[in-house]
């Protein structure tokens, strides 16, 4: 099924309680039902830990010509604080590199391995890897100097109406935080727990396909995950959380 | 007919401004609306329910959204005309609204591909609409 149908079928689910005030970043995580927020904070029914586990066993496969793993140039701890300050600004490209996009550019340039599409179980897996080490970190990425420009686009993007509907993001995740459209309880749209587990698809899910997921209910045309449209977005939408912990693997409805 | 532009949309309710917000008076069809036709269409969810932002006297659907006001006696509160302006570009009414103009295609950017150059209701849906709305008078 599309999912502008999904969203707008509004499925059959319990509302979740209204947050009675909203102000500075909330985690979507205080938007969940009773439940679901359980599923995410119980690291033994959590089911992206398995992916976590999954990316950790990559971390170490030795892969490509190069005959190297990640673990071959790079200790676990010093991953740690990479994902909370991801996208950033990265010289050799002069574009915005996320943390997909990092770990292809290894595999390309250190590793001599083919590159992972961005869905894939594996990349879901290893940058799920990734942003658990920096679980409880404040999200802090860094949007003067070089990378102000993609930051101004980013946010001029999330103000701009789009699709049939005639929506931005902001009409949604800044002016209605808490209501409910039908059975989902709109949050503040952050991305601090991603990848995160989407319950409805059954499987982890990246930053850029849950900005394809509303752009394509709003019947709007959907960028590509990868864009620089959606990295400069990407690259607001972390500021705009600045100081949320990173929460992956977090779980959604 | 043809989809209203913006512009003509706004020409055609220019002077006749209700006190409750803009009306625009003429049935964009000959064929008058059938109430029991706009109650199905109100609930289609290929066509952007009312249901996802508007409680609805209609208790066989489950959740009903909570952004827009109930419209349980929205047909005591305005005119056809206030109606027909709302569900064809509620921008005229309020330029911020979330709401979405459901028989407009000017304006519009970056609408997905299946959905160019179309509008969400048809004429003969809007005014379906237009007289199932007319008959929520009670509370
Ligand atoms: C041959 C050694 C080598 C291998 C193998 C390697 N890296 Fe790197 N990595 C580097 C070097 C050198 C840098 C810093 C310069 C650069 O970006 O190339 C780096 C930088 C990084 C960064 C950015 C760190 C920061 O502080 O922002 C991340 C994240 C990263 N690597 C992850 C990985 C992952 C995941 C893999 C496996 C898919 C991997 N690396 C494989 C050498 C390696
Ligand atoms: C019609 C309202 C609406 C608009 C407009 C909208 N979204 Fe969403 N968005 C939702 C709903 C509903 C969800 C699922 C529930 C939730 O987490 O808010 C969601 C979820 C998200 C999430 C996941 C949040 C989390 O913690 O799981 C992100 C990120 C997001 N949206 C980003 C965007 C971006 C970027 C835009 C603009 C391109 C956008 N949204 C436009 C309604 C909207
Ligand atoms: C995305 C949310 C959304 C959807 C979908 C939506 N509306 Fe609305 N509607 C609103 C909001 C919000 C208002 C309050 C005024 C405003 O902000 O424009 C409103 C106001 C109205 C009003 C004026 C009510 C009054 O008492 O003044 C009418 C009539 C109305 N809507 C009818 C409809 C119909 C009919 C549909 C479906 C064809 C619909 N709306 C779909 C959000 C929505």
């Amino acid at each position: 099924m599309r999912a502008a149908l999904l969203l707008l079928a509004g499925l059959a689910l319990v509302a979740p309680p209204v947050p009675a005030q909203i102000d500075g970043p909330r985690s979507g995580a205080d938007f969940l039902t009773p439940d679901t927020r359980t599923l995410q904070d119980d690291d033994f029914l959590n089911p992206g830990l398995f992916a976590v586990e999954e990316g950790r066993a990559l971390w170490n496969r030795v892969e490509g010509a190069a005959g190297q793993a990640c673990a071959s140039c790079h200790a676990e701890a010093d991953m740690r604080g990479v994902a909370a300050r991801h996208p950033v600004f990265d010289p050799a490209t002069g574009g915005l590199v996320d943390l997909a996009g990092r770990v292809n550019a290894m595999r390309r340039e250190h590793m001599g391995a083919p590159e992972l599409p961005r869905e894939s179980q594996a990349m879901l897996a290893l940058t799920a890897f990734l942003g658990f080490q920096s679980r409880g970190m404040p999200m802090a990425v860094e949007i003067d100097g070089p990378a102000r420009p993609f930051f101004e686009a980013g946010r001029e993007d999330w103000f701009r109406r789009r699709g049939q509907l005639n929506l931005s993001c902001a009409q949604c995740h800044d002016d209605l935080a808490g209501r409910r459209l039908r059975g989902d309880t709109i949050s503040q749209g952050q991305v601090n727990g991603m990848p995160f587990y989407r319950l409805m698809w059954r499987t982890m899910a990246s930053r850029h396909r849950m900005f394809e997921w509303c752009e394509t209910s709003l019947r709007a045309e959907p960028r590509a995950a990868g864009s620089a449209e959606y990295l400069a977005l990407e690259l607001y939408v972390a500021w705009r959380g600045r100081g949320l912990p990173v929460e992956t693997p977090a779980v959604r409805r | 007919m043809r989809p209203l532009p913006a512009v003509a949309a706004l020409l055609l309710l220019a002077g006749t401004a209700g006190a409750a917000g803009p009306s625009m008076d003429r049935p964009l069809t000959d064929r008058p609306g059938d109430p029991a036709r706009g109650r199905a269409v109100v609930r289609d969810l290929s066509k952007a329910t009312c249901l996802i932002c508007h409680a609805m006297p209609i208790p066989e659907e489950p959740d009903h959204g909570d952004l827009g006001p109930p419209l349980a006696g929205v047909g005591a509160r305005l005119g056809s005309g206030e109606i027909r302006q709302r569900i064809v570009d509620p921008t005229t009414a309020n330029p911020a609204t979330v709401m979405p103009a459901y028989f407009r295609t000017e304006g519009l950017d970056r609408v997905g591909a299946a959905f160019r150059g179309r509008t969400i209701y048809t004429a003969q849906e809007v005014e379906d609409v237009v007289a199932y709305l007319a008959t929520l008078t009670g509370e």
